[in-house]
């Protein structure tokens, strides 16, 4: 039996019902990371022998009829979140020998309710990329075509779900690393409230914006887990005071008369027309399954850019201070005095995209400079924030493109940093305003998938999903997978 | 907007990264393309707008003043590139005879 063709949600009823065992479908997945992704290289650290372990422990479990929630079923896990007695790279040289001495609060809910950690995916460094070919551990290609890229920063948990090396995968959002990856690799992403998933253990990159999520197949699988790795967490004073919401209460229901907003800003952009073509089809289909189309503004969504390029390197160039060649990671050889320590070690710990952000973010924040950027940035930042609340005044969602086009070739924006942003342009306003956002499957060109996004209301994941849901009912571009 | 190497230097001091000479010419252009991105933002009227500096308007969480972590000295150390008697080991900081 192909075990990789069922959805998760089947693999676990397949699990209930005795028609395979956790181990067989661990082997299964086990083997396919070993067959295949030498191509992708989408995984930096495969944990075969502990996904063994904990899958007998999960059939154990099922045998005497005290199975957990999602008893069985394996996951990757981003290497980003860290895992106790597993090494937490970050897909960095600076972090490349790094055993957390403590679990993400990610990883321990999904442990806690029997999941099966496959590995840790590639990522780009420090989750700072849209492309994955910033990570140390070299880049990640994209299974429908392995010239070109997957997206980043969570390229490796999108090319391993989408390459059917396991069924699903954690991932996270700073400014559209569930999102647009999952748009490049076919998949469904998403990017929940910001504070309804613990960033305990997640190493940070951008603290007001960073999120995790996860990249899965489809929005009832995506459902299933978001659901297990959301809740109140007292060890992140930044999360939400909420119990872990229901997602799958109003998967199911109809979108009969509810809004979809169309900002009128995005599409005013010139995009390629197979982008338009696609999109206004599933503005069709959504017409048909009863949804009312209604056209928004949110005028200053073109500031979202150079707002999020303004806040995110500053407070990565904070977060990342903390790598000084003294407590953890990697430290330069023979050092002569403690500056040359520092100077050296993060020169040559960080690579270049990492350390462009830090400059530009020690720049942001330095004297004679804090008002006429940073804080200017987050101004325009509120800006941003009340054009949604407006919009959600009167839509119950707001559909766009996920990215501006397919996934493009390895190496072709790697010369020009800002050329490489504008993929991330329809993305980053959610991470802005701290709202939830889906990609899904809706279209392909010359052979490569693209994704259409939706952006919900506060703590609207549940609604985001439903739609998400309906569309999937009624369409098969999330069923196509790339012949690997 | 032009970066001088000058002000290259004393960034790449605050930020503690060493940036070799060669290098200054083409990581200037790189952040002088960003740089210039930024001045978008100076269209935007902000003057009645109030800082946003997260998305969520919470306050700090309290709890009580309980030991919720326990000790783990020796594990904590096993990270470190160098270590002394349960010290993290740097080079000299302060100059002057012992």
């Amino acid at each position: 039996m192909d075990l990789h063709k069922l959805s998760l949600k089947e693999q676990l009823e397949g699990l209930k019902n005795s028609e395979f065992t956790s181990v067989e479908l661990t082997s299964h997945y086990l083997k396919r990371i070993s067959d295949h992704d030498e191509k992708f290289n989408s995984f930096i650290t495969v944990t075969g022998d502990n996904a063994l372990i904990q899958a007998q422990a999960a059939d154990e479990r099922y045998k005497k009829d005290k199975s957990l929630p999602l008893d069985g079923v394996p996951i990757a896990h981003k290497d980003i979140f860290c895992t106790k007695g597993v090494r937490t790279t970050c897909g960095s040289k600076m972090l490349s020998n790094f055993e957390a001495p403590y679990s993400s609060t990610v990883y321990t809910k999904l442990d806690e309710q029997g999941m099966v950690m496959l590995g840790k995916t590639n990522m780009d460094e420090f989750a700072m990329g849209s492309s994955n070919e910033t990570s140390y551990f070299g880049p990640v290609s994209n299974p429908w075509d392995t010239e070109y890229v997957p997206g980043g920063s969570s390229g490796g948990s999108a090319s391993c779900v989408s390459a059917e090396l396991a069924p699903i995968a954690t991932a996270t959002d700073t400014g559209g690393s569930i999102r647009q990856p999952a748009s490049l690799c076919g998949l469904t992403g998403i990017k929940p409230t910001y504070g309804r998933v613990s960033r305990y253990g997640m190493i940070a990159f951008a603290s007001s914006l960073d999120q995790g999520g996860v990249v899965a197949r489809s929005a009832e699988d995506a459902a299933l887990i978001l659901e297990g790795m959301s809740g109140h967490d007292p060890k992140d004073s930044t999360s939400l005071k909420l119990p872990s919401p229901d997602l799958t209460k109003n998967l199911k229901n109809s979108i009969q008369g509810m809004k979809i907003g169309l900002p009128k800003e995005f599409f005013e952009k010139d995009m390629p027309s197979y982008v338009e073509q696609s999109i206004q089809e599933a503005i069709e289909t959504y017409k048909s399954l009863g949804a009312e189309i209604v056209e928004v503004s949110l005028k200053n969504i073109n500031l979202s850019l150079p707002i999020y390029y303004i806040i995110a390197p500053a407070e990565c160039s904070a977060n990342l201070s903390r790598y000084d060649g003294v407590r953890y990671g990697y430290r330069c050889e023979d050092p002569k005095d403690i500056e040359d320590l520092y100077m050296r070690t993060r020169e040559e710990g960080f690579g270049a995209e990492v350390k462009r952000r830090i400059l530009i973010g020690t720049y942001a924040l330095s004297a004679g400079f804090y008002d006429a950027y940073y804080l200017k940035a987050q101004k325009c930042r509120q800006l941003v924030a009340n054009d949604f609340t407006n919009a959600f005044e009167s839509v119950d969602v707001i559909l766009s493109p996920t990215t501006p086009g397919t996934a493009f070739k390895a190496g072709e924006k790697s010369d020009d940093p800002t050329e490489m942003y504008l993929q991330d342009i329809f993305t980053i306003p959610a991470n802005l305003a701290g709202l939830p956002g889906i990609s899904i499957p809706c279209g392909e060109h010359d052979g490569l998938p693209l994704g259409m996004q939706l952006v919900g209301n506060s703590l609207e994941e549940d609604k985001l999903l439903q739609f998400a849901y309906s569309y999937q009912s009624n369409t098969d571009w999330h069923k196509k997978m790339p012949n690997i | 907007m032009a970066l001088s190497d000058k002000e290259l230097k004393e960034i790449s001091y605050l930020a503690r990264i060493n940036v070799k000479e060669e290098s200054f010419s083409s990581l200037k252009k790189e952040l002088e393309q960003i740089l210039t991105l930024f001045e978008e933002l100076n269209e935007a009227d902000t003057s009645s707008i109030d800082a946003m500096s997260h998305p969520l308007d919470l306050s700090q969480p309290t709890r009580k003043d309980e030991v919720t972590e326990e000790n783990q000295r020796d594990e904590l150390l096993k990270n470190a590139p160098s270590v002394k008697s349960g010290l993290f080991i740097v080079p000299k900081v302060i100059d002057g005879e012992a």
